[in-house]
């Protein structure tokens, strides 16, 4: 294919295309009918996978007239919504508390699931890192079950602080993996001279193999850091405290079960309707997922297949 | 754990040279070494050290914990003290009508999920890799992976607010006369509503893994298929199809080690909308009789049923992929 010749296309502007795949010459083309029948198909796909998302994006900015009008989606547009859920405290806390949560929690999961990976890395050389290796990847075939982990979480006395967020999920086996199999893949050359020169393991690490490993770690970070922000279970079982709680329990609390939002509010002011509100939440809950998606979605395929490959 | 292991090895090589036979020479070589080659590499065990204790604490004293399986556990009395009753709590948890009725659940909801979100990524993997043009495949892609970032909290308040009571499709319902349509807290189609949810949740993100195998298959089996004169469904069914069945074979052995488990959050998300006969699973049952109900002997009862029956499964189904000759998972 890549032999074939022919003039680059070029735009109205005269800028070179990037050269797209050609259909190979053995595949003929698909009847009109089928093309159709393809395009119609994937436009009702990406409509089902957006629409959900556009509309309570819609709503939350809805003013009140257009709210209650309701329909596929409302045409005059407020930040009614916004002022109030950021106004009251309840939900502006729980955003913090994720936020911070988030930070913290990446921050220690990737420095402890790097050295782990960077420890097991040589299963030859190092006595005891293959028994490691196997007794870390058992771990993705069974769990303890819920009670067991709450048992433990009670008895290391975590109930109730923001470590129970943190530390049971701190290294996923399958993320030391990806980064494993990412840091193996790196010349082994480079490696040794460096040991040869002297450099400690330490070293080694900082200077050479994280900087190598910018794709991968933005990757398994990003992993670490939609799970921390994603945490809902672990907060619903383990804080009592709601003024302790994340922004999935407020959420699951005022939107899913429908608990009446108790926001600070000017005693002359109507409060917005329950419903714009309710998306004004989801809208914030899931802000920072859709920011950081794009930048990060071009090394998805890369992590999840090394991930996939046998340790 | 193993830095442990390894040392108690290593300590047994002078008594081992006291042995009245003495071992082979090689073995008694293998013995010394270990021990320089622990201490040339003792700082690499520094990177080692946190992790371990991690995997220790947060995963494997947890297993030790099922034993309260056994106990009639209560939590003033702490694990050491607590009553042991044999598999009183086993025997009480299969007489369990609630019980049943979670298994009952559990293994639908599984069903469905096999049946239909199993190979729904097969076939979008097999229709956007027909499309030629490669901005339009990426432009989908990264729409139909994006779900799959979004927690079941958000995923069930987005579909909540949309097919909800108050929702457009409510309204587009009542336009033509269906009043009252509240999709979300029907028990009736609660289970294929939980089974279209994980589609849209997992769809795009379940295609990467096939992707990457339609993409090993090599274009010369195209070629020949299609001199051979094979159309381009012949050409899915006899090259795409069976160039994916090792990945497939693969996925397929973990889903069927989770039969039991079904998106727990999902599921405990939605119970109070739906109600607990329709929406009552295994791990649902656990949590609202052990943690809510403070009936722990019972609930890890059937906690520990339901880890160890999906162990035995997936190993079992490993095994019987070997078999087959597609090659296990380990």
């Amino acid at each position: 294919m890549a032999a074939t010749v022919s003039t680059p296309r070029t735009t109205a502007s005269g800028q070179e295309l990037r050269p797209s795949p050609r259909r190979p010459v053995w595949m003929g083309r698909p009847s009109a009918g089928i093309q159709a029948g393809k395009a119609l198909l994937i436009a009702v796909i990406v409509v089902i996978m957006l629409y959900p998302f556009l509309y309570v994006i819609a709503m939350s900015f809805a003013s009140r007239e257009a709210a209650a009008a309701g329909g596929f989606f409302p045409n005059e547009f407020s930040l009614e919504a916004y002022r109030s859920v950021l106004g009251g405290n309840v939900v502006t806390r729980a955003l913090l508390v994720s936020i911070g949560i988030t930070l913290v929690g990446t921050a220690l999961s990737m420095l402890f699931t790097t050295t782990l990976a960077y420890g097991l890395m040589r299963t030859r050389e190092v006595p005891g890192a293959k028994f490691v290796l196997v007794a870390v990847l058992c771990t993705m075939l069974f769990g303890a079950g819920i009670i067991p982990n709450y048992l433990l979480i009670r008895s290391l006395g975590l109930l109730d602080t923001y470590w129970a967020l943190i530390l049971p999920g701190l290294i996923s086996a399958f993320n030391m993996v990806v980064v494993r199999n990412f840091f193996m893949g790196l010349p082994n050359e480079l490696l040794e001279s460096a040991r040869i020169d002297g450099a400690s393991d330490w070293r080694i690490f900082t200077g050479i193999i994280l900087p190598l490993s910018k794709a991968v770690l933005a990757v398994v970070g990003l992993f670490y850091a939609v799970g921390y922000w994603n945490a809902f279970f672990n907060a619903l079982i383990y804080l009592n405290d709601t003024s302790k709680w994340p922004i999935q329990v407020v959420l699951n609390q005022y939107v899913v079960q429908g608990s009446a939002l108790t926001s600070v509010q000017a005693p002359d002011i109507p409060p917005p309707p329950p419903a714009t509100v309710q998306m004004a939440i989801i809208v914030l809950a899931t802000i920072p997922i859709l920011i950081v998606y794009p930048f990060l979605q071009r090394y998805f395929t890369k992590g999840v297949l090394t991930g996939a490959i046998k340790g | 754990m193993a830095v442990i292991e390894t040392s108690d090895r290593a300590g047994a090589g002078p008594s081992g040279r006291a042995d009245p036979e003495p071992a082979p020479e090689y073995r008694l070589r293998t013995r010394a070494s270990v021990w320089t080659r622990m201490k040339r590499e003792r700082w690499t065990y520094a990177f080692i050290v946190p992790g371990v204790l991690f995997f220790a604490v947060f995963a494997y004293i947890p297993l030790l914990g099922n034993v309260v399986a056994f106990q009639d556990f209560s939590p003033y009395w702490g694990i050491f003290n607590s009553e042991w009753v044999g598999f009183d709590n086993f025997v009480a948890m299969m007489s369990d009508p609630q019980f049943m009725r979670a298994l009952r659940n559990t293994l639908t909801i599984s069903f469905l999920q096999i049946a239909f979100a199993f190979p729904a990524p097969i076939l979008l993997a097999i229709l956007l890799n027909s499309l030629i043009s490669d901005r339009i495949k990426r432009m989908v892609q990264s729409i139909v992976y994006l779900p799959h970032f979004i927690s079941w909290v958000i995923v069930i308040s987005i579909w909540q607010q949309v097919l909800g009571g108050a929702g457009p499709v409510a309204d587009l319902f009542s336009q033509i006369g269906v009043d009252g349509v509240n999709i979300m807290s029907n028990p009736d189609t609660f289970k294929i509503l939980v089974t279209s949810q994980v589609i849209w949740k997992d769809i795009g993100w379940g295609t990467i893994i096939f992707f990457a195998a339609i993409s090993g298959i090599p274009s010369e089996l195209y070629e020949a298929a299609a001199a051979d004169g094979a159309g381009p469904m012949r050409r899915i069914w006899h090259v795409t199809l069976p160039g994916m069945v090792p990945v497939i074979t693969l996925l397929l052995i973990l889903t069927i080690g989770s039969v039991l488990t079904v998106g727990f959050e999902q599921l405990l998300l939605q119970q109070p909308a739906v109600g607990s006969a329709a929406a009552e699973v295994l791990d649902t049952f656990v949590y609202y009789r052990g943690i809510q109900g403070g009936d722990w002997g019972l609930a890890t009862a059937a906690g520990l049923f339901k880890g160890v029956i999906g162990t035995i499964l997936v190993v079992a189904a490993n095994k019987f992929a070997k078999r087959l000759g597609t090659g296990g998972l380990f």
